[in-house]
């Protein structure tokens, strides 16, 4: 039963996935390119700063979401439908606290390190920032990612295949997106 | 974090180990997690800290502002083949580590090729939407950085790849739960960090 997948059957088979995200890391970038997002960016000290781990973050915090519906569908914990029980809601609402908890937590790190390397910076602003970012990516990632895995599964389709592919894309659009709308919000606010 | 504590109050006082893995509490995932990705954000300040070095670059050309968030996606979708490609070929009994492995040759031969490809195919797609955005970067110069870094990366991808996969299977872990977070988390930092020493170098 060892079958050996020589590099051109894995080549193939990877290729698609990587394409997809690489149009979606370039819609990403081309979003922070924009110059409405560099305006940001100049004005707002620190944004930079926390821009990787904010990304990271709802990599791991979806991704995990992802793989333990995964794990909890091939298992027969939950069924493939969106029926709100225990297990379900205990998921959602832990990975919707995870992320709040270390999106604020990397606005005060951010800023921490902008004092360090002695720069000014504006705690309020980047927490501001991070809640709004953090709360729409959350709605958004949720209402994505249900979608694929409960209609995906339902289809035949093994999730553990395509969650991570999922994530990354939606995540990077969605992340880019969603800080460019806190930091209008938190100018306007401040 | 007592919020999430707070939600489930009362119902995951007497878990025991086997019921952590079906149980799903508020708390359990919440204490695992938030721990974890708290140490990862330290990390990831690492290639913030870089960004905002090169902040100035950064403004003035937009193209390498495009290249941050794909740069280092792709090298943790290339990581994630590698490390879950190596961890089933482990489960299934079927991998050794030696560099004349035919297995362990063909994904590094795949995650060379996909690179490749992909790596080309950004220099050209940077410079182009870099154009509109007003950058001011060549073609060529930009198909050096994306192609220089890119390999550069994808060695480092696949290094750390089998290393992790090898390091968590003597350690007794399951490679499939701990290679891929430990992959696109080093990957996202080497990823800015290899990206702006080659840029350093070209600009």
């Amino acid at each position: 039963m060892v079958r050996h997948d020589s590099a051109l059957d894995v080549y193939k088979q990877a290729l698609p996935v990587i394409l997809v995200s690489l149009v979606a890391g370039l819609f990403a970038g081309t979003l922070l390119g924009t110059d409405t997002m560099r305006d940001g960016i100049e004005s707002v000290p620190g944004v930079l700063l926390l821009l990787p781990a904010f990304l990271a973050t709802r990599g791991g915090v979806y991704g995990s979401l992802g793989a333990r519906l995964s794990s909890g569908l091939h298992q027969g914990l939950i069924d493939p439908q969106f029926k709100w029980n225990d297990r379900l809601r205990n998921a959602i609402v832990a990975s919707f606290l995870n992320g709040m908890i270390v999106s604020i937590f990397i606005a005060v790190l951010a800023w921490s390190v902008l004092l360090v390397l002695g720069r000014d910076g504006n705690l309020l602003e980047l927490l501001i920032i991070m809640v709004i970012a953090a709360l729409l990516s959350a709605f958004a990632m949720l209402g994505v990612l249900l979608t694929v895995i409960f209609k995906g599964y339902r289809r035949g389709l093994d999730p553990d295949n395509v969650i991570g592919p999922v994530v990354t894309t939606v995540g990077d659009v969605f992340g880019v997106a969603f800080l460019l709308i806190g930091i209008t919000v938190a100018g306007a606010l401040l | 974090m007592s919020a999430g504590s707070d939600v489930l109050h009362g119902e995951d006082l007497d878990d025991d180990e086997g019921d952590q893995l079906t149980e799903w509490t508020v708390g359990n995932i919440v204490s695992t997690l938030v721990p974890l990705l708290i140490a990862l954000s330290i990390l990831q300040m690492v290639s913030g800290t870089v960004l905002e070095t090169f902040e100035e670059q950064l403004l003035e050309h937009p193209s390498l502002l495009i290249l941050v968030p794909v740069m280092i996606g792709t090298a943790g979708n290339l990581g994630s083949i590698m490390c879950s490609r190596l961890s089933t070929q482990l489960h299934l009994g079927t991998l050794e580590f030696s560099p004349s492995n035919p297995n362990i040759r063909a994904n590094v031969g795949a995650i060379m090729g996909l690179a490749a490809t992909v790596f080309v195919l950004l220099g050209v797609a940077s410079w182009a939407i870099g154009s509109i955005l007003d950058g001011t970067l060549g073609l060529g110069t930009l198909l050096f950085i994306t192609i220089v870094s890119g390999m550069l990366l994808a060695v480092w991808v696949v290094i750390v790849s089998t290393v992790a996969v090898y390091a968590s299977y003597r350690l007794g872990y399951d490679p499939d739960d701990t290679t891929i977070p430990i992959v696109t988390n080093v990957s996202d930092i080497t990823g800015v960090l290899i990206l702006f020493g080659v840029v350093w170098v070209v600009l």
